[in-house]
């Protein structure tokens, strides 16, 4: 294993070194580090513009990086695509959801059990024919109580069960780590709760990096929170030191 | 689960009714049926592409002329494919393809959208550049006639019953193999890519290389159709590689109904009967085939069999407009940044 | 292959790229306002010729023909755009099918309206002599189709760039979504583009009808020449049209003058490597 070992003897989930993307002058993420270690809930917050998206895009290889370094596991994955990087055990979820409208719920899921199995490139064989993996897609949707609506192709659902199916996709593929791009998004304050608690539910021992506006949701379920402002992590800290905090409430929870 | 097996049941019922009733008619429809499945191999391969894969390719006929050109050169120039080793032949026909899709795939499936069009556009040009200048190798613009069809143990393909049902035994078993690759693991992962690229990478699969496969596939099974084609027309020209070969293949794929394969067959049936019936009736046929392509377009975008469907949703969602002009759009590749 | 043959070939380059870029720099605008790849383009061209045929016919007038043929199919370009294109928004397959679909009925129109014979159509005396340059002769008449293609060409780029509207089509070509927020309205745009295309396409089809002819097929023969011109050009760029056009030119006839077995290869193998490389084209913009 690596040097970047943490105290505790164990490699840090999700590590950035000094990670930066510019988009022509334009420097979108400057220099972000920090260290995820296996079951931490760490949440990103910071003004529309900061940089989060872009962060969890490079995270995740949609954009290469300008420089710096993302290391999964101790390995270093900088340059990698996006397909090798869920492989080692990452997975994600988008901002604007981004399902497969005309599939069903059921195809949906059972796509992304599938992304990270040899059997995936199997072509003589119906994939209805493999019973472990719908085994495994029942077992899902039957956790996120989507069980009754399996066979309702996707963009009949409403808004706020698309955003938990999107979650249920994330989790498929049995991630040590999970990217949530603001998984409250367009929910109502019911489901919004709803939601926080089906989080809340999850294995402890997966990592969880979120972008939430949605401060209840934030302070319910993240360990430390990062504050970016200008691409740049701003402060970093307990839930109780961000809210305290004078220059996050300027930037951020005060003029937001 | 029940439906698949109705369509299954429904699609052998039909190809049986084929089997049985075109050896009963005469010779006329006997040609007819027989180009229009040797074709309609083609129009699948197509399919795969456009309706599982998202990928409109402008070029299809490549693949069609690569596996006739090849067969009608062997057959004229070494005298060879005319024995047993027809069945070689066709071997050739599909590696061929496959190889020819190989190449030009390395240079195509980067691009997507409107580019994807242009470039495959593009390639089939070169192939009919090639095929309408190369006279020593083509015959240039007059094609290859080939004289005679295989013969081989008892089977003289020259009688156009015995080649009918060569041909159905190869199309069925290409709908069967393609049918089988739609419904696997890897076909559905094509039509998740076609749904929606970024999310499929996300998820662990290597995009480029699934469509890559498909686009390899599509091309093994339009030289398979090329081969076939090339002893049913009895000639191979330029005409088969012409840029309106491969727009023709895409038009009648989207008349049935792009995604479904069976629905390229019934498409390719309708054209070709149209072409052939029609144009012995009344000299404005192409008007009818014209408008028949407008129509559809227009207002019938996921073609004759998603006839059915539409009506399902009309009758059980009267007051969802939304969802009937999402379905309503054969452009499948909505991507998020 | 003495000296001779170089200046014949490379004039004759020229002026079939000073043909192109009639052809493609419509197409092209086209496709940078609407991103529509529109088959239909070929169909212009030969429309264009066959009804500047009917009326040198029935006038006598070539001169008259020019302008009537071209604004014929410039109306017909608006109603397709109009009529049909308009209704199915920003879905490019479903708009190539389309104009494919109408490229067919035009071709059975054309048959049925001017039949499946060759034609001419015969410029005045004046343009079909020759002039004789340093012991070579030329062709005044693809002199003028040079004259012309440069000055459609200047017309079109003063246009394009001292001009209001001319802004608001290459705002379009840039970022149409943008271009709507700001308030331009892209349909009239798009309309204007279209027709503007089919005039150019038409235009063509009259010039080049003298030394082409107009023949059932020509419609798709020259639609992928036409492509070829967009895409080295670069979509939605004038000035890539005018390289491309002459590129295509060239490469044309030094093509079949130089190796014909495989001169149509020379040319669709470089456009299908730059799509490539760089789909935007040589000289497109990302």
């Amino acid at each position: 294993m690596s040097a970047d070992t943490a105290a505790n003897g164990q490699t840090p989930v999700l590590e950035l070194k000094g990670l930066s993307k510019s988009f022509g002058g334009l420097h979108a993420v400057r220099g972000v580090t920090f260290k995820i270690m296996p079951g931490d809930r760490k949440a990103i917050i910071g003004p529309n513009g900061a940089g989060k998206t872009t962060l969890f895009n490079l995270i995740t290889g949609i954009f290469p990086a300008s420089s710096g370094q993302v290391l999964l596991f101790g390995q270093d994955i900088t340059g990698w695509q996006s397909h090798r990087r869920t492989a080692l055990g990452m997975a994600r979820t988008f901002q604007i959801t981004s399902l497969f409208p005309r599939l069903t719920v059921l195809d949906n899921v059972l796509l992304a059990i599938e992304g990270l199995r040899p059997s995936k490139f199997v072509m003589w064989r119906f994939l209805s024919s493999y019973r472990d993996v719908y085994d495994k897609a029942h077992q899902l949707l039957e956790q996120a109580a989507f069980a009754d609506r399996a066979n309702t192709e996707v963009r009949y659902l409403s808004h706020g069960e698309q955003r938990q199916l999107e979650i249920v996709l994330g989790l498929a593929s049995d991630p040590k780590i999970l990217l949530l791009d603001e998984p409250a998004a367009g929910l109502s304050s019911g489901e919004s709760v709803e939601m926080t608690e089906f989080l809340m539910r999850l294995d402890p021992e997966l990592a969880i990096l979120l972008i939430e506006h949605d401060m209840d949701v934030v302070f319910d379920l993240a360990h430390t929170i990062s504050v970016l402002h200008f691409g740049e992590v701003l402060e970093t800290g307990k839930p109780e030191q961000i809210k305290n905090s004078q220059k996050v409430q300027e930037i951020y929870l005060g003029t937001g | 689960m029940r439906s698949h097996r109705l369509k299954i049941l429904m699609v052998i019922v039909a190809l049986a009714a084929v089997a049985i009733v075109v050896p009963n008619t005469g010779s006329f429809v006997i040609l007819l049926v027989t180009r229009a499945l040797a074709f309609s191999i083609l129009v699948m391969s197509l399919d795969i592409l456009l309706g599982y894969t998202g990928l409109a390719s402008l070029g299809q006929a490549a693949y069609l002329g690569v596996g006739a050109y090849a067969t009608a050169i062997l057959a004229t120039k070494y005298h060879f494919g005319l024995g047993w080793d027809f069945w070689l032949v066709l071997l050739i026909g599909i590696l061929l393809g496959a190889a020819l899709a190989a190449f030009f795939g390395l240079l195509a499936i980067r691009a997507s959208g409107v580019y994807f069009l242009m470039i495959t556009l593009a390639l089939g040009q070169c192939v009919w550049g090639l095929a309408y200048r190369w006279n020593s190798l083509t015959g240039g613009d007059n094609g290859i006639n080939l004289r005679e069809r295989p013969k081989f143990g008892g089977i003289d393909l020259a009688n156009e019953l015995t080649f009918f049902f060569l041909v159905f035994a190869v199309f069925c078993a290409s709908l069967a193999l393609m049918y089988t690759l739609v419904r696997s693991p890897f076909g559905r992962s094509l039509a998740g890519i076609r749904e929606r690229e970024l999310r499929m990478q996300i998820l662990g699969y290597n995009t480029w290389l699934h469509k890559y496969i498909a686009f390899i596939i599509a091309g093994a099974f339009g030289g398979l159709s090329g081969v076939l084609w090339a002893h049913t027309a009895g000639i191979v020209s330029p005409e088969n590689v012409v840029l309106t070969t491969s727009v023709d293949a895409l038009l009648m794929a989207v008349l049935g109904g792009a995604g479904t394969l069976v629905g390229g067959v019934i498409g390719t049936f309708i054209v070709f009967g149209l072409r052939e019936f029609l144009s012995t009736l009344v000299p404005w046929w192409q008007y009818v085939l014209g408008v028949v392509y407008v129509a559809t377009i227009l207002y019938l975008p996921t073609g004759l069999m998603g006839i059915p469907e539409r009506l399902r949703q009309k009758r059980a969602k009267p007051d969802n407009p939304d969802g009937a002009k999402k379905l309503a759009s054969l452009h499948h590749a909505e991507k998020t940044t | 292959m003495n000296l001779n043959f170089w200046v014949i070939q490379t004039f004759n380059g020229i002026s079939y790229g000073a043909l192109l870029f009639l052809v493609g720099s419509g197409l092209s605008l086209i496709f940078g306002v609407m991103r529509i790849v529109n088959l239909s383009h070929g169909s212009y061209f030969m429309l264009g010729g066959y009804v500047a045929l009917t009326v040198i016919w029935t006038t006598g007038s070539w001169l008259l023909a020019i302008p009537v043929a071209a604004l014929t199919i410039a109306f017909l370009g608006l109603a397709m755009e109009r009529i049909f294109l308009r209704q199915l928004g920003f879905d490019p397959l479903r708009q190539v099918l389309l104009t494919v679909g109408f490229a067919f009925l035009f071709q059975q129109a054309a048959l049925d309206i001017w039949s499946g014979n060759n034609f001419d159509i015969n410029p005045p005396a004046v343009l079909s002599q020759s002039i004789q340059i340093g012991g070579i002769f030329l062709p005044l008449y693809r002199a003028f189709m040079i004259a012309i293609a440069l000055a459609i060409g200047l017309v079109l780029w003063l246009v394009m760039e001292k001009t209001q509207i001319g802004a608001q089509v290459r705002a379009t070509v840039d970022d149409a979504q943008m271009a709507r927020g700001v308030g331009i309205d892209t349909s009239r745009i798009s309309m204007m583009i279209f027709s503007l295309g089919a005039f150019l396409a038409a235009l063509g089809g009259v010039i080049g009808g003298a030394f082409l002819g107009i023949y059932p097929g020509l419609d798709f023969e020259m639609l992928p020449i036409a492509f070829a011109v967009v895409i080295i050009g670069g979509m939605g760029s004038l000035g890539g049209a005018a390289i491309g056009a002459l590129i295509v030119g060239l490469a044309d006839n030094f093509g079949k003058a130089l190796f014909p077995e495989i001169s149509y290869f020379t040319l669709y193998a470089p456009m299908a490597l730059i799509l490539a490389v760089k789909p935007t084209g040589l000289f497109g913009r990302e």
